[in-house]
């Protein structure tokens, strides 16, 4: 097992990170470690472990804003929330059941750098889009500061963007100040049965181009509807959340329904129901890690009526469902140890948009790109952008491409 | 007041007449001018404070001629600041006497209008509104809507980021854009993003909305569009001081509910507005609050219920509820007037833009009006009241000697105050020249070296629009030197295990 660090403050984490400097090393940047087999296994002499780094600082729920330490759990964060009838409004999807352990780990930290977004990504936005300050020790061992505890502000460039989704290849962040919203007095959903993959981006298209606010769609094709037991039946589902305040959601449950109705089957799902629903789309359910050899796991994000052209192009033997309209496509691959990243990635560069090789065996991730390759102009600034803020590659090098 | 610009490159002007030459080949027919008279019109932006004339003004076509443009400049150490419509109220698109003025207004088509994705491909130069007005057949629109929209462009509102009246709900540009095409200072091409969501490497895209020109030239840009909502209705509501109103909005937010626009004017703002388009504001409230709701009509019609009950006790004094969109269009006419409203009863004023937490609000308030008396200048206030941007109106008059300089000076006290409450020192209006030399009081040294570091690493050489936004500039080679005190051993105190 490797050394590991595990600094009290922000002050400790500056010396962990100039002690490495000094001494050549190179340090894992973790919190929780749940997200650990995700990614490029890159190769480092210690864990920097931020778990210490923990506690709300200030939550403010009539302004709509929260501070933690990066090291806060985020089951901690969701219960507070849920305190006051709040929540994040981006709903972070769950990677515990899909890598293999348990539900609710990680940290807030952990969810911005990996800017984990859930199916309310398209009406709500990402972790990136929610994120307002933090606090980072950079890879020259310089703690910053960027954004605020307000929503509106343009006050230099907007780093907090930059560090979401870095995968702690830039900064470790220390604190961390997110915006939180109302959450919805109730929720109902209406299902389409029997639809194709074209049908079902189709029928997606029509009800996010109407005028009843659908904060999530998902279409689970029937190979995987049976992991879905709030369905009303174990076929071809394509699914629409409408939430808000009860008498809003009566209505536009009945205007959903009615238009869908010339498509499929209408069935509407209740609150209960509907709430299981979506927290099984949000773990990514039917490709939970079984104890078996896992199956490479992709997940795809496309222009929403892309999705089933990419689709189109993967293996039949391949299992897959859609969330974001369409846009966002979880792909897991029919064999162990076989990601077929060749044909994923000649069908994502046809369509424009990237995938991410979210689960797969270390030997393999090691062997083909886990994110996205870059265009060499984009890449060439990546770069600059990691050794502007880790010239020495201290943080995390490697994890999300091989010299960066 | 003298603005410290970066110092004047002799050298490139001594070359001014071979450097247009050029520019003249790259861009052929009318797209280059260097006649002083006609670059007069691009001597200033919206703060028109500052004027300075261009070296050159040119006025490309294509991303071809964008490309070709920046990597002459950036081959030949030439200076370049881009300019949208030219409506920046922090001086973001202010000229350098030795620089090129690259104005991307050509660039003003639609190219595609996607429904079933619910994207829109346009050009940098097509207007805020053009893009909601070229969607609206459908029903569709673009969020983010600055008071400026009729005349911003879309590649300004991604240089400052750009808000409006709904980002509490909607979001700001950074969240309404998803993709880019952009032009590094050395001519590169990239592609940002797409019609797709959220970044597969680093969120390069994220950290170009919002930075002010000094990254890279934007030629294309995909958008969001989003459906109508069904209906919107506003409620008029009148207090006896800014903590109730103040209190009725935190009241409002606890109670889940997140307005489509939520808007506050004090005293004086709503004088000046009622005299001006007299929309019917009570004249005898300190404070005035927008409140509107949007969405399909049953849930408007509920909400309306709900926050009227809400303003009640919170002592509102009136309270008026829309009974058509005339009337609704009618509660905003005032606050949309505000600003000329204000222009009419002196003869100028100098607008701020700081966000401050919203529970600050009545200390903020109490204390500018002890700047005000101090200062002997009266100041108008309107705010966003969901995201706690206030712009306060400082009245003046640049005809008497030494008003502007008061004025600017009231203006960054107020800004400091912001910053000394937990806010920021602009919400929506950008850093600019106007506010670059404030950045230290809410950046430490450390921050804003680490920023220019990200600047190095889109232009290296500094070429970009130099001397907006960072108070000192430092050269790339400089700020990647590394002191690494080394070889001590790990500190004790931190746990190892």
């Amino acid at each position: 097992m490797t050394d590991m660090l595990k600094p009290r403050n922000v002050r400790e984490v500056e010396e962990a990170v100039r002690w490495a400097l000094g001494n050549e090393k190179a340090l894992e940047v973790a919190g929780g470690g749940s997200k650990r087999r995700l990614g490029r296994p890159c190769q480092t002499d210690l864990t920097l472990d931020l778990s210490g780094l923990s506690g709300v600082t200030l939550y403010e729920p009539e302004e709509l804003v929260l501070s933690a330490r990066a090291g806060t759990p985020l089951a901690e964060i969701e219960k507070l929330l849920a305190e006051h009838d709040q929540e994040l409004g981006f709903e972070p999807v769950d990677y515990g059941p899909v890598l293999g352990r348990a539900r609710g780990e990680g940290t807030i930290g952990g969810v911005i750098a990996a800017n984990l977004a859930g199916p309310r990504r398209i009406k709500a936005g990402a972790a990136r889009d929610h994120f307002l300050g933090v606090t980072a020790v950079t890879g020259r061992g310089d703690t910053i500061k960027s954004g605020g505890r307000v929503v509106k502000n343009v006050t230099g460039y907007d780093v907090c963007k930059l560090l979401a989704g870095s995968w702690g290849t830039l900064a470790a962040m220390t604190d961390v100040t997110i915006k939180v919203l109302p959450r919805c007095e109730t929720e109902a959903t209406v299902v389409v049965a029997g639809l194709d993959d074209a049908r079902a981006a189709q029928a997606m298209a029509a009800a996010m181009g109407s005028s009843c606010d659908v904060s999530a769609a998902a279409h689970l094709p029937d190979h995987v509807a049976s992991s879905f037991d709030t369905l009303p039946k174990a076929e071809a589902s394509t699914v629409l959340r409408l939430e808000g305040f009860a008498p809003s959601v009566a209505h536009r449950k009945e205007v959903l329904a009615a238009a869908m109705k010339p498509l499929g089957a209408v069935t509407i799902v209740d609150e209960t129901s509907s709430r299981a629903l979506w927290r099984a789309v949000r773990e990514v359910k039917p490709f939970a890690a079984d104890g078996g050899p896992a199956r490479p796991l992709w997940r795809i994000s496309t222009a929403p009526m892309n999705g089933s052209i990419i689709a189109a192009q993967i293996t039949p033997a391949a299992q897959m469902f859609y969330d974001w309209a369409g846009g966002l496509i979880w792909v897991a691959m029919p064999f162990a140890d076989e990601p077929d990243a060749a044909s994923i990635r000649r069908a994502v560069a046809e369509a424009g948009g990237h995938a991410t090789l979210i689960r797969a065996p270390a030997a393999v991730r090691a062997s083909v790109d886990v994110f996205e390759p870059q265009e060499s102009g984009v890449a060439a600034v990546s770069k600059r952008v990691k050794e502007s803020f880790d010239p020495k590659g201290v943080l995390n090098p490697g994890r999300m491409w091989a010299g960066v | 007041m003298p603005l410290r610009m970066p110092e004047l490159d002799a050298d490139v002007l001594a070359r001014r007449e071979r450097i247009v030459a050029t520019l003249r080949a790259i861009v052929p027919g009318e797209g280059v001018i260097a006649g002083e008279r006609e670059m007069k019109p691009y001597e200033t932006d919206g703060l028109t404070a500052y004027k300075q004339l261009p070296m050159v003004v040119v006025l490309p076509e294509t991303t071809r001629q964008v490309s070709e443009v920046l990597a002459y400049c950036h081959s030949e150490g030439i200076r370049v600041v881009p300019r949208g419509a030219g409506t920046s109220l922090s001086g973001g698109a202010l000229p350098l006497a030795d620089g090129v003025l690259l104005g991307m207004a050509k660039f003003n088509r639609i190219r595609e209008i996607d429904f079933d994705n619910r994207v829109a491909v346009v050009e940098p130069g097509v207007t805020n509104l053009g893009i909601s007005t070229a969607v609206a057949h459908a029903g569709f629109y673009y969020a983010p809507d600055p008071s400026s929209q009729i005349a911003c462009t879309i590649g300004g509102n991604i240089a400052e980021n750009s808000g409006g009246v709904h980002c509490l709900k909607y979001g700001m540009t950074t969240n309404n854009v998803l993709g880019c095409e952009i032009v590094l200072m050395n001519g590169h091409v990239l592609r940002l993003g797409g019609k797709h969501l959220d970044a597969g490497g680093y969120d390069l895209l994220g950290i170009v909305t919002g930075s002010e020109g000094l990254l890279g030239v934007v030629t294309e840009v995909t958008v969001r569009i989003l459906k109508k909502a069904e209906a919107a209705r506003a409620l008029l509501v009148g207090f006896p001081t800014s903590e109730d109103a103040g209190q009725c909005v935190s009241r409002i937010i606890g109670a889940g509910i997140i307005p489509g626009g939520m808007e506050m004017m004090d005293k004086p703002a709503i004088h000046a507005a009622e005299e001006f388009v007299h929309a019917g504001y009570p004249l005898d409230v300190e404070a005035l609050l927008i409140v509107e709701l949007d969405g399909p009509q049953a849930e408007v019609d509920h909400l309306i219920a709900r926050v009227e009950a809400i303003a009640n006790k919170c002592k509102a004094v009136s309270c008026k509820i829309s009974q058509s969109e005339e009337e609704r269009l009618l509660f905003w006419a005032g606050r949309k007037a505000a600003f000329p409203a204000v222009g009419r009863i002196s003869p100028d004023y100098y607008c701020m833009d700081g966000t401050i937490p919203r529970a600050r609000l009545p200390l903020v308030l109490h204390r500018m009006k002890e700047l005000s008396g101090k200062y002997g200048l009266r100041v108008a206030n309107v705010f966003h009241a969901g995201d706690g941007n206030l712009h306060p109106l400082i009245l003046y008059d640049a005809n008497k000697p030494g008003e502007l300089e008061k004025a600017e000076e009231f203006g960054a006290e107020i800004l400091k105050l912001c910053v000394e409450v937990g806010g920021v020192l602009t919400g929506e209006h950008g850093v600019g020249v106007e506010k670059r030399d404030l950045m230290p009081t809410m950046f430490s040294e450390t921050d804003l070296d680490q920023q220019q570091r990200l600047k190095c690493a889109f232009d290296e050489k500094g070429l970009l629009n130099p001397g907006k936004v960072f108070p000192k500039l430092h050269r790339c080679a400089e700020l990647g030197r590394m002191h690494i005190s080394g070889g001590k051993l790990p500190f004790p105190d931190i746990p190892r295990f």
